[in-house]
């Protein structure tokens, strides 16, 4: 065990040097992987701000149920009670009365609803359910709207039904770029490890008349591989914070202007982790991929 | 103990560079293989090093047929074989020192007793004083030095050396073949590959194995 564990950890020791023999090669690889990943992840993260962005809103995202304008006192408590049962807490009740005066306080308004000879308006419900999913609001309004002395729910949820196909079409493409860049990667790893190959040809050569195995020959290089992976994931995940703390102030204004209050978040802590490993991973793809062209040549 | 018996070695060419070869060299044995050039001697050194294989015949190196051995027994031969090669394959990107950690790293020695091996076998071969050198700025006999010390450090049962003196002045070459006789007064085994056998140990009993166009001279 303890040896085996030396001779991982002096392959490590020896990748590392190949990576740090020639500096800027590998400086630029680590780079292009960073910004590689860094493409999809940016994409990641925006929509993943986008949807904290869109629960936000959401949440203040209402339903109106309203009443036949005939409907008695008893079936209105009977809604009442099943919306109760439904929704705990989570629905007002706007009476006919309140609805006009309501709309007598908006400007101009006054005059019209004095000039009218009764009260036109229908007692009605404001729902705010917890759960604001599309789809549940969509069975939630047709649920509703089956229940006696109910003339009509309202849900205006078109643009949230909008934002969510936005949403999930931004994921796709963001899965299809994470895909094409991660071939991106597994070429570029591919590539530098080829070089490196080439370049310890040599060695390579003389370390097998010497009695090494394959296993002892590639394995610097794997770790090198992964090593390069890890740095550019690590880069990426630095490229993302600091893309995120450029954009926070400006995109806060921004939501000020609207009236709201939204500062974007970076990648977390688990999703920089995730970046080194997927980083590392792919990095590992790519140099098992080109030492397994080193064969007794 | 290496037995070799009715061995041909023909190069993809159609060349036959060994002729139905047979021969038994002792544990611990030294001897020379001479011809002229072109005999087949750095031919017969590959072959016992399994990095050519016979076309036929058969050839056994510490109990194991090199005419069927599998890839991934050849790393475990090598081991304890030490190879000097006739262009000494030395590696000019480290020094003296890391040259000869090499096969030690192979092994999985822990570094610090490989270190300690490597000197051993550096100063065995007169170079400790050099060891932070790179090869490059080494002499031609020096570098053969070097080559032996990276050959012996692993310790091996089987020495094997192709013109180890060829491009080595008197004192050099005196040097260099003083060392074999020093691995096998230890009971290495010592087979030297050499165009003038007669030359190298004179007035000692050392047995020669000649070449001559791919056959045995008796
Ligand atoms: N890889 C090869 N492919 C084809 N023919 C080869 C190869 N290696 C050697 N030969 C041929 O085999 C014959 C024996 O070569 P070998 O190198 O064994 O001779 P040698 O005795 O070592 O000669 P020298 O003293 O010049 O080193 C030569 O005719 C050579 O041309
Ligand atoms: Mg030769």
């Amino acid at each position: 065990m303890k040896a085996w564990l030396q001779q991982h950890l002096a392959a490590l020791v020896r990748a590392a040097r190949r990576l740090t023999d020639s500096p800027l090669s590998t400086l630029l690889s680590i780079l292009v992987i960073g910004i590689a990943m860094a493409l999809p992840a940016a994409g990641y993260l925006c929509l993943d701000n986008l949807k904290t962005l869109g629960a936000n809103s959401s949440r203040a995202q209402q339903m109106s149920l309203f009443m036949n304008t005939g409907a008695s006192e008893k079936t209105r408590s009977d809604v009442e009670k099943r919306l109760e049962a439904t929704l705990p807490d989570q629905w007002r009740f706007v009476s006919r009365d309140a609805a006009l005066r309501q709309m007598e306080a908006n400007e101009g308004m006054a005059e019209i609803v004095a000039s009218l000879p009764r009260n036109p308006l229908p007692d009605a419900f404001i729902l705010e359910p917890d759960n604001a999913d599309p789809e549940h609001l969509e069975t939630l309004r047709a649920t509703l709207s089956a229940w006696p002395g109910v003339a009509h729910v309202q849900l205006d949820s078109a643009w949230i039904k909008r934002f969510d196909a936005f949403l999930r079409l931004g994921r796709l493409a963001v899965h299809l770029l994470a895909v094409i860049f991660a071939v991106g990667l597994i070429a570029v790893t591919f590539n530098t490890i080829r070089l490196q190959v080439l370049g310890q040809a040599e060695e390579i050569e003389v370390a097998r008349l010497i009695g090494a195995t394959d296993a002892f020959i590639r394995r610097p290089f794997c770790y090198s591989g992964v090593l390069q992976g890890a740095l550019g994931g690590l880069t990426a995940a630095l490229l993302l914070l600091a893309g995120t703390l450029a954009l926070a102030p400006p995109v806060s204004r921004l939501a000020a202007l609207y009236g709201g209050t939204f500062a974007p978040h970076g990648p977390s802590f688990l999703h920089s982790l995730a970046l080194v490993a997927s980083g590392a991973a792919l990095g590992w793809l790519g140099a098992q991929l080109s030492v397994r062209l080193i064969r007794d040549q | 103990m290496i037995v070799g018996s009715q061995i041909c070695k023909r190069y993809p060419g159609g060349l036959e560079a060994l002729k139905n070869v047979s021969f038994e060299i002792a544990g611990g044995e030294m001897a020379l293989v001479g011809g002229h050039s072109g005999a087949g001697k750095t031919t017969l050194l590959k072959l016992l090093s399994a990095i050519e294989r016979p076309t036929s015949g058969s050839l056994i190196v510490n109990g194991q047929n090199l005419v069927a051995l599998r890839p991934a027994a050849l790393p475990f031969l090598r081991r304890n074989l030490g190879l000097v090669f006739q262009d000494q394959k030395l590696l000019f990107d480290r020094s003296a020192l890391e040259n000869v950690l090499l096969p030690l790293e192979i092994i999985g020695l822990a570094p610090r007793d490989a270190q300690r091996r490597a000197r051993a076998a550096l100063d065995k071969v007169g170079l400790l004083t050099r060891e932070k050198t790179n090869p490059i700025a080494l002499s031609g006999g020096e570098q053969q030095r070097l080559a032996i010390a990276r050959a012996v450090v692993n310790r091996p049962t089987i020495l094997l050396a192709d013109e180890p003196t060829a491009n080595l002045d008197e004192e050099s070459a005196r040097q260099v073949l003083d060392l074999f006789i020093a691995f096998n007064q230890v009971r290495v085994t010592v087979i030297i590959a050499t165009h003038a056998p007669q030359n190298l140990f004179p007035g000692m009993a050392v047995r020669v194995l000649t070449l001559n166009h791919g056959t045995l001279t008796p």
